[in-house]
């Protein structure tokens, strides 16, 4: 899969032409991703906050799948870079008709749509969408399935690279539900491509895929010592609906055994830093004290996916511009 | 790269900038400004403008732009593999504003300069001050202050390299379009 991924998103001279996973993407383009994304963290400070980069583009955001926080960061990065945004809530019209997803993707094409970002339960549907596009049309993945989350692992990167500097000699902690987490997924592809030291993965048996260890990372399935000494503990969302199931017990016994506390927090590296890609469950996978404490880093988080965003959106468009001039030329 | 010639050693722009200064004090007092707000353009007018503002003795700290997200030739180039974030250190509005950079060629860069700025505020006054005014102008932008204007043919260019030794390099054009390279520093 990583070299089929390599060609479908960057060109022959390693630019950016889709953004759909970290599989593939080396440490090069991925430190570019987050360079160029420092440049865009002081646009939303400033009186005017937007640059002209993007002014005449038709970005669509494609969501079959709701999500609030990730369609508005989308919305607002594009806008940010003076794009023109359509939101397109797919499962409330077009499929409900009987549409294909071809056919939608035909007729926002005829609309002279530059870019599709696209969320969907289905894994490999942004794929599907980037293979099927007209020559220079972008499409980013906001999350497909059970596979990927490329852009919300990269706000990930970015806010661990400004709090350490360094990924090398990193210690990192990804706590949760990783058998089915798309974010999970990216983050250990992401972190291990920008060469951190260490990657753990704490979570029950019954919540890791079986073959969590060819991720290239270490499993433990006690809090405690999988949060020992590490600089950055990442906590995962627990979806609702899997406690229904029969993958654990009770809300109450998952945070009696894998809930981030004062107490848990306390074992890890004293400049660790906490992350959740939210919205977060109190209570569940961590006490509001340690969610709202010195060391929690969520909301910057949601500040940094803006300008996460602004780069990966304008690193295609520009690619695909090239794209279309070479055809021209 | 090979038929670049030096035209100006690290002792000789140093003794440009010396004027440059001379003429920007001359010249603020004139206009009776106090206090203005110092801005350098990466990369080459950024080196510029930290002498200058030694120099000048200026009080407000020294802002930077990257003008890599006001381009007007993203859609021929792409993006900027090497962009900066810009840093401004107070409001502009109301300021008078002394903008620095090494080569004024096209005016394309100065022309995105302005317009960056005013999206950071409204400034009282602008002055620009660059190091070589060239001849190639595209837009109607002219320096008020200039170091050095030197006679050179169209196919010709001059750069700033630098920081340390700073020097002023004269070549012909070459294939300026692979990736990484400075873009377009000349325009």
């Amino acid at each position: 899969m990583s070299h089929s991924n390599r060609t479908l998103q960057l060109d022959e001279e390693q630019r950016l032409l889709h953004f759909l996973t970290i599989d593939g993407l080396g440490k090069e383009i991925l430190t570019e991703i987050l360079d160029t994304s420092e440049g865009f963290t002081g646009v939303s400070e400033r009186t005017i906050k937007k640059v002209p980069l993007c002014r005449g583009k038709v970005v669509a955001n494609l969501f079959f799948e709701n999500s609030t926080r990730t369609r508005t960061t989308f919305e607002l990065a594009a806008k940010r870079l003076s794009a023109d945004v359509l939101n397109l809530n797919i499962s409330a019209s077009a499929a409900s008709k009987g549409e294909t997803l071809l056919d939608t993707l035909h007729n926002l094409e005829a609309m002279h749509v530059d870019m599709f970002i696209v969320r969907h339960a289905s894994s490999g549907a942004a794929h599907f969408i980037a293979q099927h596009a007209d020559r220079g049309v972008g499409v980013i993945n906001a999350g497909d399935g059970r596979h990927a989350h490329p852009t919300q692992a990269m706000l990930d990167m970015f806010t661990i690279r400004r709090h350490k500097g360094e990924f090398v000699g990193l210690r990192v902690a990804i706590v949760g539900d990783i058998l089915h987490s798309r974010v999970a997924r990216s983050q250990i592809l992401a972190l291990n491509s920008l060469g951190v030291s260490e990657v753990r993965v704490v979570a029950p048996r019954t919540l890791l895929p079986s073959d969590a260890r060819s991720l290239g990372v270490h499993v433990y399935h006690d809090m405690e010592e999988g949060v020992r000494d590490v600089d950055v503990i990442i906590m995962l969302r627990l979806q609702k609906e899997r406690m229904q199931g029969t993958l654990l017990p009770s809300e109450h016994e998952y945070f009696s055994l894998f809930g981030l506390t004062e107490r848990r927090l306390a074992l890890a590296d004293s400049e660790a830093i906490v992350m959740h890609p939210g919205p977060i469950n109190r209570g569940v996978e961590m006490d509001s004290k340690v969610a709202d404490g010195a060391q929690s880093v969520i909301l910057q988080q949601v500040s940094y996916g803006i300008a996460i965003r602004m780069a990966v959106i304008s690193m295609v468009i520009g690619t695909q511009n090239l794209r279309m001039q070479e055809v021209a030329g | 790269m090979s038929n670049n010639k030096t035209l100006m050693d690290a002792e000789a722009v140093e003794s440009l900038v010396d004027i440059m200064a001379g003429k920007i004090w001359t010249l603020l007092n004139e206009r009776e400004i106090s206090n203005p707000l110092m801005i350098g353009i990466r990369t080459g007018g950024v080196w510029l403008a930290e002498m200058l503002h030694r120099e000048l003795g200026l009080e407000e700290s020294l802002g930077t732009l990257d003008i890599s997200f006001y381009r007007d030739d993203f859609t021929q180039i792409g993006m900027n593999p090497e962009v900066h974030p810009s840093d401004l250190p107070v409001p502009v509005d109301d300021r008078h504003i002394i903008l620095i950079d090494d080569v004024l060629h096209t005016g394309r860069t100065i022309r995105a300069a302005l317009n960056e700025i005013f999206d950071y505020g409204r400034p009282a006054s602008i002055i620009l001050a660059t190091l070589v005014d060239r001849s190639g102008r595209e837009l109607p932008i002219q320096p008020d202050i200039i170091g050095l204007h030197p006679e050179l043919e169209q196919d010709q260019h001059i750069t700033l390299i630098g920081p340390d030794p700073l020097g002023l390099v004269i070549g012909s054009k070459t294939n300026r379009s692979s990736r990484g390279d400075e873009q377009g520093k000349d325009a």
